[in-house]
């Protein structure tokens, strides 16, 4: 058999594996759904409606019906897009979340430049310096920025950098004045100030978004750099490395050319992984600088217990999560020789 | 440790390997600052009544924000509340999170982890593409949905978390169980006609122990986070109980002016998370430095 076929049967294995997940996380969130301790029927027809109006409404909400027939139109309802309208907006979630997701991923795309900036460096740096007084430093440094609750890290941050030494830009994501200024394209703020040609705007933003993106990089700059150093260590433990090293090559072009070249792959994946989980501090962060991205969206329906909007949520982070754990396997068969 | 020794002397064997790694522990000098702060930790929860130099709910509206000193070590909050005190008393509520975590994810992770890997088949199956659900999210995340579900309380929360953080351990404890499924050991208690379960109960569950002891003490810092995370949420620990997450999020009103409320409660759960965290990096390098964190 050839090794095609193989990895062929490999990826229709894989191809289910994910529709089961998916599947799986869909009976999640539909039972974390119905666990909701909110009535959506009391939420949609208000405290004094009469008992016909709420009879009605439950029946056309489809809650008299059986757990499970109602799991399949639930089913249904997210195949065909619909993933119902929002309590308080009163617009489609689906619609609210498209509107709010471009501040997230504006946030979190720079948090993890600066996290993949700050943790492979080090990575390398620990790896080469092996068990010395370097690699203690970074591996403080990065468990620090691992153990820190990330709300607490923001409101010090604030009150130093903002408050006290005015640095740079307080919550929101760019200044008051600003605010409404420039139409909105694409939803990413920098790129629509470009746009607008509005460079006070973008400033504003830069400076607004530096903060808490230098945070979340931060957080995340742990796992990237204990991995970058892990992968090192495998790399700089081979014959090849001592064979490089006899044939007179410098240290430098060693480790960066021949280690570093050969764990590009391996820190791509795992860089796509950090990504994903920078949604978790994004929750936190948003809400202490007033960001208003997915995290706060999620955060203030949660305690307005919004059921349609809670469960969307959640399902749109899990299909995150698993489009980019699919992602970093793809790029690694992809461009891993090693692997075909 | 290979597989017949340790079926010849399992359990001197294994005690040998703790007092190799605390003796390992004690070289490191990270470590060594792990160890001390959850020492210092426990010591404080149980002689908390001692420590604290106020009552931690008396509540002083003559001496609201006062700043640090002054009597007030760490200052008073918006309710002239000490503290310092509250902080000694939180500790008892991180305590209790971290011991109902560890007593209800252990056990779960190490029975479903040994199981699958022990029977393998469809019930391994079954079992590992429930924790692939789990694991495509975020703990923060799904536990804020699971305490969205049952409703803010440090209750909830707890087991918000338990839930969300058995998956990591069981995957752990059933990659170990598959390494000892095909032993000679297990093969003779076969033989000699022993159950499954007894089997799973008697000679797989304490081989896996070990490693499982170690996720915990590193998850530890991820229960801690997540914990505050809620409490600062305001989907934890509910006022007025002195938890550090919520005690940040009462402090966020004030903090522009009177710094000390979020200031304290913050390097609180830092150093315990970051104690955990240097524990299990130096018990992860006592054991295998190739073991690979799923998170």
């Amino acid at each position: 058999m050839s090794t095609r076929r193989l990895s062929m049967q490999g990826a229709i294995g894989h191809i289910g594996t994910i529709l089961v997940t998916l599947l799986g996380l869909l009976v999640l969130t539909f039972i974390i759904g119905r666990m909701m301790p909110a009535d959506p029927v009391r939420a949609m027809v208000g405290e004094d409606a009469t008992r016909e109006t709420y009879e009605q409404v439950f029946r056309s909400l489809g809650l008299d019906r059986p757990l499970w027939e109602q799991f399949f139109y639930y089913l249904g309802d997210v195949l065909t897009g619909n993933f119902g309208t929002s309590i308080r907006t009163g617009q489609p979630v689906i619609q609210d979340i498209l509107h709010v997701m471009p501040a997230t991923i504006e946030l979190a795309t720079f948090a993890i430049l600066i996290g993949a900036g700050i943790g492979v460096p080090m990575g390398v740096i620990a790896a080469v310096n092996k068990d010395r007084w370097l690699d203690h430093v970074v591996r403080v440094l990065s468990l620090f920025g691992h153990s820190m609750p990330i709300f607490w890290t923001g409101m010090i941050a604030l009150i130093v950098l903002y408050a006290k030494l005015d640095l740079v830009g307080g919550s929101g994501r760019m200044d008051q004045f600003y605010i409404g200024l420039v139409p909105e394209t694409t939803g990413f703020l920098l790129i629509d100030s470009l746009l607008a040609g509005e460079m006070d705007v973008f400033w504003s933003a830069v400076n607004h978004l530096i903060l808490p993106a230098a945070l979340l990089g931060y957080s995340s700059s742990a796992y990237i750099t204990r991995m970058t150093r892990s992968f090192m260590l495998d790399q700089l433990g081979q014959e090849y490395i001592t064979t490089a090293r006899v044939k007179g090559l410098s240290n430098r072009q060693t480790v960066w050319r021949h280690a570093f070249g050969n764990i590009r792959v391996q820190l791509v994946t795992i860089v796509a992984l950090a990504y994903g989980s920078l949604l978790e501090g994004a929750v936190l962060i948003e809400t202490v600088f007033a960001w208003p991205g997915f995290g706060q969206y999620l955060t203030s329906n949660l305690i307005i217990g919004d059921m349609n909007a809670v469960m969307t949520c959640v399902l749109i982070v899990g299909v995150i999560f698993i489009a980019l754990n699919l992602l970093s396997d793809v790029l690694y068969r992809l461009f891993d020789p090693r692997t075909r | 440790m290979s597989v017949t020794t340790a079926s010849r002397l399992r359990v001197p064997a294994s005690v040998y390997a703790l007092r190799n790694i605390v003796l390992f522990l004690m070289k490191s000098p990270t470590s060594l600052f792990g160890l001390a702060v959850l020492a210092l930790l426990i010591l404080v929860a149980i002689f908390a009544p001692l420590i604290a130099t106020h009552d931690p709910y008396a509540q002083d509206l003559a001496n609201t924000l006062q700043a640090p000193g002054n009597g007030h070590m760490f200052g008073t909050d918006e309710l002239g509340r000490d503290i310092f005190s509250r902080l000694v008393w939180g500790s008892r509520i991180t305590l209790t999170i971290i011991f109902l975590v560890s007593i209800v994810v252990g056990p779960i992770g190490l029975a479903v982890g040994a199981a699958s890997g022990y029977l393998g088949g469809r019930f391994d199956t079954v079992m590992m593409r429930i924790t692939d659900i789990f694991l495509s999210f975020p703990s923060l995340i799904l536990s804020l949905a699971f305490v969205a579900a049952l409703g803010p309380s440090l209750n909830n929360a707890i087991i918000a978390i338990a839930l969300t953080s058995w998956p990591p351990i069981a995957r752990l404890a059933r990659a170990e169980a598959m390494t000892f499924r095909n032993a000679d050991y297990i093969a003779a208690a076969r033989l000699q006609g022993a159950s499954p379960t007894r089997i799973i109960v008697k000679s797989i569950v304490p081989m896996c122990l070990p490693s499982v002891l170690i996720r915990l003490t590193l998850n530890m810092a991820t229960v801690i986070l997540t914990a505050a995370g809620l409490g600062f949420l305001g989907l934890g620990a509910q006022p007025p109980l002195p938890e550090w997450g919520a005690m940040i999020a009462t402090g966020r009103r004030y903090m522009l002016d009177s710094w000390w409320l979020v200031t304290f409660p913050g390097v609180a759960i830092l150093c315990v998370s970051l104690a955990f965290n240097l524990l299990g990096d130096g018990l992860r390098d006592a054991l295998d430095p190739k073991q690979m964190n799923r998170r």
